[in-house]
């Protein structure tokens, strides 16, 4: 079949769409930027839906397009740009051009009032055209160029609101601790370079195919280094600090950027290069530890925040914790499952997050909702739908992908038992913190000021407000795909078929021989109904906590204190991040780099020139005397001297 | 019976020689003016005489270009010395030195 996919044109749609904004955008009217922001990435959605048409059809995978010029070429090394093709990438494409363009649709409401419309929509469609390239790249080389693209459109919206000091400050941690992550990542792909000579995806893992005594070695040391890089980008430890923070942006924003699409990058760059991390059980291990002490670290966090969107952002780190240990026990096809599922449950809740606090004029912690049940309808429906999604209540998406990764982890020979325990842990306090959310925001006695939507021009007076359709109609669809999202990878034990993984199968392979789920559906059933044991308990204590008797929170918390404490305060990760490596090299940068090397070498240079040449100059300027005689006098010595030199020193020359 | 070429050189760096002097000695703008063309002449006179011992015409065309510059010269310089005398009343160099520091 010599069908063309046109895959070029994926990325090069919101790209058009973010030039005409980005450039005109402040001239044209906002009905006209919308439509320019939201047609575009629902172009690129159709293209998407047309591709998988194509592939159902019978197009054979993985599609590879290159590009006739090479982009760099070396003796010893080239790359090109070429896109490719496979199950995996269309899932990809599948989550982030669809939820893409509901955030999209989502965000034309939702910052209807704000300064800077174009703008923001100039770098939600930049941010899409990055965030394409680096799914479709067919090398390590356009996947880090899609990468570093989606880090900067990241800065730029987290510090969208820029003239606000802590909204820039967290726009430079999130680029710098990301630089630290690239940096491992820029070291494996010359590690890369110096051991294959390629970094295509193709070339590189056929010929670790082709050899199969490599074992650990270099390749753990790859491994490790685009780990690190995964860190940074996914928000794991110990690169995670940036996440939190990054709530400064717009609601949006955190939806699409900093839930759905941009952090769950490092997993699937995980997933991509699989075949590297399955020849180091090492670096395995090190994905699986990480993993889970993320997930149950900001788990902890999570559940003392009162920012909504901050125990979002954490639920957020712990969820990329859950994908990271599937990846680290070798079940990639279900990392990204749960990749997909958290997509829609995340962003749902990011929006409906979004949608409350446009309801009550703009307040963002929880101590200030309560009692929205009646008042957002809408709104408090979808977030239902994504609660029970996230905390893995049966039948809705979370349960399936979570409960895949939590059998998959158990049955993992090197300590698997030890990870999925506090895995289990995990999905209670998951559970827990969710409800917690729940219950501060619709439930109880409305704590939030009555008036205060009525201060927000363009809102009348009429109070609290369920949104536009605008922002409602994009929380039903995210509603309906938390709820039925997973049953496409309903899993056998349960009699379904795994459509999921079948698809992915071709990528992935079986995985490796000791993750195949044995035939006996018992150990699996069972650990399903542990899990969702755990989960209703971490409702139950919620609803204990914060429904029945509203006191028992504040008891705990004192109860606990040295504890209570130490979590309230982040485990002190920041202020110890702080005085390790920021206060040296700060310190550093003062004493040695300032002072040293700025103000004594370089500065030191410039002015050592500027006083040889006023020098010079105070020195010549002695001959402009303004004599006409002497100058004659000048003239007539230097004819005679040339003459002389011809006359009698031509030899010399 | 022609007087020798070497007189005519001879009397060429004379010419020349006088120019430059009173160019760096005198004063006033017109004697430095009118030293110039002296020395100007003098090299006429240089490539005249060449050009009749060569047998070549490229002397004679030289001279021609360099009366018709030294004309246009003299216009403007004329030109220029009146300017000045107007605005500062005196000829003498050493009083015209704007430039000096």
């Amino acid at each position: 079949m010599t069908l063309s996919l046109h895959l070029w044109l994926l990325p090069l749609l919101p790209l058009a769409g973010f030039l005409i904004n980005g450039i005109v955008g402040k001239r044209l009217p906002k009905f006209a930027v919308s439509l320019v922001a939201t047609l575009f990435p629902a172009a690129a959605l159709a293209q998407v839906l047309w591709i998988m048409t194509c592939v159902h059809r019978g197009l054979l995978l993985p599609y590879v397009e290159r590009f006739a010029t090479p982009w760099i070429a070396a003796p010893g090394f080239h790359a090109d740009f070429s896109f490719a093709l496979d199950p995996l990438t269309l899932i990809m494409l599948l989550v982030v051009t669809g939820v893409g363009f509901l955030i999209h649709l989502y965000s034309v409401g939702y910052m209807a009032e704000e300064d800077g419309y174009w703008r923001f929509f100039s770098y939600m469609n930049l941010f899409l055209f990055f965030m394409l390239t680096l799914v479709l790249a067919a090398n390590f080389l356009l996947l880090f160029v899609g990468w570093e693209g989606v880090g900067l459109v990241s800065y730029l919206l987290i510090g969208f609101y820029y003239t606000k000091d802590s909204a820039a400050n967290a726009g430079k941690k999130a680029f710098i601790v990301n630089r630290i992550g690239d940096c491992g990542f820029l070291l494996a792909m010359f590690l890369l370079i110096a051991h294959f000579g390629t970094l295509s995806f193709a070339d590189v893992f056929s010929n670790i195919g082709a050899h199969p005594e490599m074992q650990g070695g270099f390749l753990t040391g790859i491994s490790l280094l685009l780990l690190l890089g995964a860190t940074g980008k996914s928000a794991q430890i110990p690169l995670y600090i940036w996440l939190p923070d990054a709530m400064e942006g717009p609601t949006p924003v955190s939806a699409l950027i900093h839930a759905a699409t941009m952090v769950t990058a490092g997993v699937y760059m995980i997933a991509r290069a699989h075949v590297l991390f399955d020849r180091s059980p090492t670096a395995l291990m090190v994905i699986a530890v990480i993993g889970v002490a993320t997930a149950f670290f900001a788990a902890t966090m999570g559940v003392v925040q009162t920012d909504i969107k901050r125990v979002l952002a954490y639920s957020t780190i712990s969820q990329l914790g859950y994908m990271f240990l599937a990846c680290g026990v070798a079940a990639y096809a279900t990392g990204i499952f749960h990749l997909m599922t958290h997509a829609f449950f995340k962003a749902l809740l990011f929006l409906a997050a979004g949608s409350v606090i446009h309801a009550i004029g703009g307040a963002q912690d929880m101590r200030e909702m309560g009692g929205l049940r009646k008042k957002l309808p809408v709104t408090f429906w979808t977030l239902t739908a994504a609660v029970f999604a996230i905390s893995g209540f049966f039948p809705f998406a979370g349960f399936f992908s979570k409960d895949a990764i939590l059998a998959a982890t158990f049955i993992f020979p090197h300590g698997g038992k030890a990870l999925w325990f506090v895995g289990l842990v995990t999905v209670g306090l998951t559970s827990f913190y969710m409800f917690r959310l729940w219950y501060l925001t619709f439930f109880g006695e409305p704590r939030y000021q009555k008036d205060a939507a009525a201060h927000q021009p363009g809102h009348g007076a009429h109070g609290v407000h369920e949104s536009t359709w605008i922002i409602l109609l994009p929380l039903v669809i995210l509603g309906v795909l938390s709820l039925i999202g997973g049953w496409i990878g309903w899993p056998a034990a349960l009699g379904g078929n795994d459509w999921f993984g079948h698809f992915l199968r071709p990528v992935f392979g079986g995985g490796r021989a000791t993750t195949t789920i044995p035939a006996d559906f018992t150990l699996e059933r069972t650990l399903s109904g542990i899990s969702l044991a755990v989960a209703v308990l971490g409702w139950l204590l919620a609803d204990r906590m914060y429904r029945q008797n509203r006191n028992a929170a504040s008891r705990v918390g004192n109860g606990t204190q040295p504890l209570y404490r130490l979590v309230w305060n982040k485990y002190w990760v920041d202020e110890i991040y702080g005085a390790i490596v920021v206060a040296p090299l700060l310190a550093f940068s003062r004493s040695f780099l300032a002072r040293g090397i700025e103000s004594g070498v370089i500065d030191g240079t410039n002015n050592a020139w500027t006083r040889i040449g006023r020098g010079a100059s105070g020195w010549v300027r002695r001959m402009q005397s303004g004599n006409i005689r002497s100058y004659a006098g000048w003239l007539a010595a230097g004819a005679a001297a040339v003459l002389l030199v011809v006359i009698y020193f031509s030899h010399l020359f | 019976m022609s007087v020798p070429a070497v007189w005519y050189l001879i009397l060429s760096a004379a010419l020349f020689s006088i120019g430059v002097c009173a160019f760096l000695i005198k004063r006033n703008i017109i004697s430095i003016f009118m030293s110039i063309e002296l020395m100007l002449n003098a090299v006429n006179l240089a490539f005249i005489t060449f050009a009749n011992h060569w047998h070549q015409v490229n002397g004679q065309i030289f001279v021609f270009f360099v009366m018709v510059v030294a004309a246009a010269e003299a216009a403007v310089g004329l030109a220029i010395i009146i300017a000045v005398f107007r605005s500062r009343n005196t000829l003498n160099v050493d009083q015209i030195d704007l430039m000096k520091l």
